[in-house]
């Protein structure tokens, strides 16, 4: 009698004791989350019709760069560029796919060179094999809106994009 | 209860003991924790690694005087109120720098000596644990510590080892971003890496400490043959005033006295350092404030750190994190795979010997490698293979102490 007691009152203290601990570990969890106001902080506009032809531009969305190369007439087109106004433009992610460092552009030759560790990507965010960078530069989402570009808001040549596994 | 002597002088000796046994403290800390004679100068190491860390914890307390954990602030508040309004701030600066790149050498240095002389045998496997679990959070205190000025290689620092969380192929970015609490470093990112700094890993190393001495008091301390002492008997000779033919000297005073001389001259070097030479510790590129769409030409981390990124950088994304974390976990395992019961020093110990020295002499390649821009394709080739060899040092070394022959001690 006295035992069942004793394994009863233990089993109790162990199971609140329990759920109290899954309780605190989740607003433990929780407290390190993104705040929504920095998950909010959405979408960002880019007005191409002023983009110079082989030149990159460097934006900011979400406190990442955005790469936006204006594509010349000699560059190769790809599957991966964004049309707008009649002109090709590679618009990707910043970021090397790696370990995350900015790649820098290298007009000459038309190629994206990651100084950390090494990686290269064509002028379509392409990265050559052999090297660090697992994948190509990843495209963010983006809406076409007549010469601007809306990033965080997914549009129809994204989805597209998107289903044809192209965005990264 | 317990019987209190009503004659005993308050806080006298004898109050003392009989409230919380100082005497059987003093004994079993100090006058009666016997150390071998048979040592040298490396067993001062980690006397020299505790006051560095003592040096550390009172220069950070005045250093959070005027540091401002915020993204906005942060810079300014190390750069310029520290190093040049608050009076004597340059010198806690220093004195933290220098102490966090130096802490790691003797770090280093404690560590060989412990391969070198095989304390890490059996009976001292938690002392080699502990000193691990030790070394994993030293190297999260030096990272988080990076962090707090918010330079140009504090930020891109954090991006890349934050990076390495999402698992290569596994792109687990949801676990970056929560790490993060930002989808890149930001304030929230800042003041949370502030908080491990300042109060979680220094709460965790402090434990770790007492455990690492909790784990060495019963097997004791190895000695430069590795031999197997009497400790009765030698403490009884010691205490019949038989001192010179004792084999072991008690911890405090005897013991601590050599420590001391060794940390004079330590602490020598380490002063020279901070007031003539502190600019080794002090990245130029960290006197960048961080900026979120500039990568540095090129970024390496600080000198200790340069042997595990050499490893990571020569492969593709998840052969390299794979070849990452091996390198990292590996030496957790060592008392685990040197398979000879020998607990003996280098030299005496056959191939062991030329394991040791090729395993040292690859870290400082793969150091001196990490520290070169990945653009050269020669060097690059020397970093591949150095960290090949690294990885196959483990399996060379069950196959090598599998065959090591069996050292019969006495004599």
């Amino acid at each position: 009698m006295e035992k069942e007691r004793r394994d009863f009152m233990g089993l109790s203290l162990g199971l609140f004791t329990a759920a109290g601990s899954i309780g605190a570990l989740y607003a433990m969890k929780r407290t390190w989350d993104p705040l929504p106001s920095v998950k909010a902080a959405g979408f960002t506009t880019i007005e191409l019709a002023n983009a110079k032809p082989n030149e990159l531009v460097v934006e900011k969305w979400r406190g990442k760069p955005i790469f936006v190369l204006k594509k010349s007439a000699d560059m190769e087109a790809n599957d991966r560029d964004v049309i707008v106004g009649g002109d090709r433009f590679h618009i990707s992610i910043g970021l090397c796919t790696h370990l995350g460092c900015i790649p820098a552009y290298e007009k000459d030759n038309h190629e994206f060179f990651c100084a950390c560790h090494g990686g290269r990507f064509n002028a379509s965010g392409i990265n050559e094999p052999g090297l660090p960078p697992p994948s190509p530069l990843e495209i963010p989402p983006f809406k076409i809106n007549g010469t601007q570009l809306v990033l965080g808001e997914e549009g129809p040549e994204y989805k597209k994009m998107k289903i044809d596994n192209l965005i990264a | 209860m317990a019987h209190f002597d009503e004659n005993a002088k308050p806080f006298s000796n004898k109050w003392l003991d009989e409230r919380i046994g100082l005497n059987t403290l003093k004994r079993v800390l100090n006058t009666e924790y016997w150390i071998p004679k048979d040592i040298n100068f490396l067993w001062a190491m980690g006397m020299v690694l505790a006051a560095t860390f003592g040096i550390l914890v009172i220069s950070g307390i005045f250093l959070l005087m005027y540091y401002k954990p915020d993204a906005d602030l942060a810079f300014d508040s190390v750069n310029y109120t520290i190093m040049s309004e608050v009076g004597f701030g340059w010198l806690w600066r220093h004195v933290h720098g220098v102490g966090a790149s130096i802490v790691f050498l003797i770090i280093y240095i404690h560590m060989f000596t412990g391969i070198y002389y095989g304390s890490y045998k059996r009976g001292r496997e938690l002392i080699w644990l502990s000193g691990m679990g030790l070394f994993v959070a030293f190297s999260a205190e030096a990272f988080s510590g990076y962090m707090l000025p918010w330079g140009q290689m504090s930020y891109w620092a954090g991006m890349v080892i934050t990076n390495l969380f999402s698992g290569g192929s596994l792109e687990a970015y949801g676990l970056v971003e929560w790490i993060r609490g930002d989808y890149v470093p930001g304030d929230a990112y800042l003041t949370r890496f502030f908080m491990l700094h300042v109060l979680l890993i220094p709460l965790a190393i402090i434990g770790l400490i007492v455990l690492h001495f909790g784990t060495l008091r019963l097997p004791h301390v190895n000695n430069q043959e590795g031999a197997e002492i009497d400790f009765d008997e030698a403490a009884s000779l010691w205490k019949a005033g038989k001192r010179k033919e004792s084999k072991v000297i008690p911890f405090s005073p005897v013991f601590l006295s050599k420590d001391i001389f060794v940390m004079g001259v330590y602490f020598i070097l380490f002063f020279y350092l901070v007031f003539y030479h502190f600019d080794f510790a002090m990245d130029p590129v960290n006197f960048d404030p961080a900026n979120g769409l500039k990568t540095p030409a090129h970024i390496y981390p600080e000198w200790y750190f340069l042997w595990s990124y050499e490893i990571l950088r020569p492969f593709s994304k998840d052969v390299g994190l794979i070849a990452f974390g091996i390198a990292q976990a590996a030496f957790v395992f060592l008392p685990f795979i040197d398979r000879s019961p020998n607990v003996a020093p280098a030299h005496k110990r056959g191939l062991f010997q030329i394991w040791f020295w090729v395993l040292l002499i690859d870290m400082i390649v793969l150091t001196a490698m990490g520290k070169l821009p990945p653009t050269d394709p020669t060097f690059a080739f020397i970093g591949l293979v150095s960290a090949i060899l690294f990885l196959c040092m483990g399996p060379i070394l069950v196959v090598i102490t599998m065959f090591e022959k069996k050292i019969e001690k006495g004599a």
